[in-house]
């Protein structure tokens, strides 16, 4: 749906002769469906990319297609095709929020303007209040009315440019919500952000990226690939036979005890756990609760980010 | 060129720009003022010039230029000229007004990208910023104009005066520089939108457009010239080659990637 390859943006810079490069050679394959996230501090060039990839600026290099379309041939197709939730939402204030979206499907040439405005501010909640000024809107249900306004011609792609940045948490979630509805259609969703529960809680994969593309993995195997897997066994007891034991197993690379858990590093938990819970019973401990220990994402991405050049 | 876009936008920015009290005051105001100012002169003038004692102070010019008309009505003639060059610049000032409030102000609202974002394209996007700019501008000359023309005669205007109204140069003025004015004005407006962040402040700067009409009116004072029809077609020749010109310049700025980039 989305393929990137040398993909390169470098601006002029404030002093005259030097350049900016926010995007260098970006490489990357987005699948029907998915929803990628991409994700970055600020001033990575989320947005630089986002714009070339929407066509709306033009890459120093490299080359970009969407939907099939090549950026710089079909530009105009692309930007028939896919939605975007700009940076800022940019709404017409004055005017009504029904009328700032009538505008945008017209302008997408969009068969049943009105059927769409009313379908889409009724899936975001806002259909009572379309007849106020988007000016009067909340942060969250402007944010709102800008996705709606991004879906009025049912794009295959959407891109949301950091959809919850500056909102108070709960019109976060309300906006989250919004988008995890979307995700429910099968949409491909190129989702840039530098909140890091955000992607890991709506993405299938996740990029990690700073003006270079750091890695890219599913949120679930960036945490596995730098920490492991750790299971925690909660038992009545702990003590230091219990966690031989659980040493002694030969594919357990490590065992913590801390008072009433054992934490256990392993690859694979799914086929390895049981293994160790018939070892702990067989040696006499109450097995009252197991779980993975989730690490925070937020380690992963900092440690990425820290030693990205 | 898609009609359908053109027309959304049109709409779209009247229904924005006049929320504006400011720019509703600017287009109303304006052509009211512009159609009362020179009736007001008329019948003043026509109420307590009875003998023509000043007409020889008009520039010789201008009273070769009368002809047959009579020393007095040549007097309101010589006066109401210095209004046709209001009617001229009307159409200059009213589109910057509302012009830079429709693309500077979508400039620091940010509405831009999501603008540029639809299949609109940018020729189509400045068209209508235009037009959406322009006619307003143009309907309110013409309307004024002929509200003036058309109460003149009930101020004491005489029927040579009237025909003076209704002459080519007049026509002329009005309505084929009146336009060309606005096109130029649109485009101007646009080059300035891109460098400021103050609507009011590309409205000033865009003010400097109505200088040469200024030119117009203290060279005819001053007997350099005289405004007659050959002078208002040489004027709009003159336009029309400045206009395309301006088209160019300001379609240069109004581009996608400049306007996301480089406007400030
Ligand atoms: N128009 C521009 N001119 C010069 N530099 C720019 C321009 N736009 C962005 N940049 C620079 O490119 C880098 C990436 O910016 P951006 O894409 O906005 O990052 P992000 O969206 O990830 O915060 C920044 O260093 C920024 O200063
Ligand atoms: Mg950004």
């Amino acid at each position: 749906m989305i393929e990137a390859d040398g993909l390169t943006k470098v601006f002029p810079g404030e002093a005259k002769g030097t350049t900016v490069t926010a995007v260098d050679n970006l490489a990357l394959s987005v699948e029907e469906g998915e929803v990628f996230g991409f994700l970055g501090p600020n001033g990575a060039g989320k947005t630089t990319t986002v714009r070339m990839l929407c066509a709306l600026i033009g890459p120093t290099a490299g080359r970009a297609a969407i939907n099939g379309y090549t950026v710089g041939q079909n530009d105009q197709a692309i930007r028939a095709s896919v939605g975007i939730l700009t940076e800022s939402p940019g709404m017409y204030d004055r005017l009504s929020a029904e009328r700032n979206l009538l505008i945008f499907a017209r302008l997408y040439g969009v068969p049943d303007p009105a059927g769409q405005a009313r379908k889409y501010l009724q899936l975001f909640g806002l259909w009572e209040r379309r007849g106020d000024p988007a000016g009067s809107f909340s942060k969250g249900m402007r944010q709102k009315l800008a996705i709606a306004r991004a879906m009025l011609h049912e794009p295959r792609v959407l891109f949301l440019d950091e959809p919850t940045s500056g909102l108070d948490p709960e019109a976060a979630r309300l906006v989250r919500d919004a988008i995890e509805q979307l995700k429910g259609e099968g949409r491909t969703i190129f989702l840039c952000t530098h909140n890091l529960d955000e992607a890991d809680r709506l993405c299938d994969r996740i990029a990690i990226f700073k003006t270079r593309l750091v890695t890219v993995d599913t949120p679930a195997a960036l945490r596995r690939r730098l920490f492991g897997r750790q299971v925690v066994f909660h038992l009545g007891r702990v003590d230091g036979a219990l966690a031989e034991t659980v040493r002694a197993l030969p594919f357990v690379q490590e065992v913590k005890a801390l008072d009433t858990k054992l934490v256990v590093r392993l690859d694979e938990p799914d086929t390895q756990n049981p293994a160790i819970v018939r070892a702990l019973v067989a040696a006499g401990a109450d097995v009252q609760f197991v779980g993975e220990l989730r690490r925070s994402l937020e380690d992963v991405y900092l440690q990425l980010i820290q030693t990205a050049p | 060129m898609n009609t359908t876009r053109i027309r959304t936008i049109v709409e779209k920015e009247w229904a924005e720009v006049f929320k504006n009290r400011l720019v509703i005051v600017t287009v109303a105001a304006l052509p009211l003022l512009f159609a009362f100012l020179p009736l007001v002169v008329l019948g003043t003038t026509a109420g307590t010039m009875s003998s023509a004692g000043d007409v020889t102070d008009l520039p010789p010019s201008f009273l070769k230029a009368c002809g047959a008309l009579p020393p007095f009505e040549c007097m309101q003639v010589y006066i109401l000229n210095q209004f046709l060059v209001l009617y001229m610049m009307m159409p200059l000032i009213i589109p910057t007004s509302i012009a830079a409030y429709s693309i500077v102000g979508e400039k620091t609202t940010r509405s831009l990208e999501p603008l540029l974002a639809t299949p609109i394209t940018t020729e189509e996007l400045l068209i209508a910023k235009g037009l959406a700019a322009a006619l307003p501008a143009i309907a309110a000359t013409w309307g004024s104009f002929l509200l003036f023309a058309l109460l003149a005669p009930l101020v004491g205007a005489t029927a040579g005066v009237s025909a003076a109204i209704f002459s080519p140069t007049w026509l002329t003025a009005v309505f084929l520089i009146g336009p060309l004015m606005a096109v130029l004005s649109v485009n101007f407006a646009v080059m300035v939108s891109s460098r400021v962040t103050d609507p009011r402040a590309a409205e000033q700067i865009a003010g400097v457009l109505v200088v040469p009409l200024m030119a117009l009116i203290f060279g005819q004072i001053a007997g350099l010239f005289v405004i007659n029809f050959t002078l208002m077609l040489s004027v709009a020749v003159v336009l029309a080659v400045i206009d395309a010109g301006a088209i160019y310049l300001g379609a240069q700025v109004f581009q996608r990637e400049a306007i996301l980039t480089k406007w400030k």
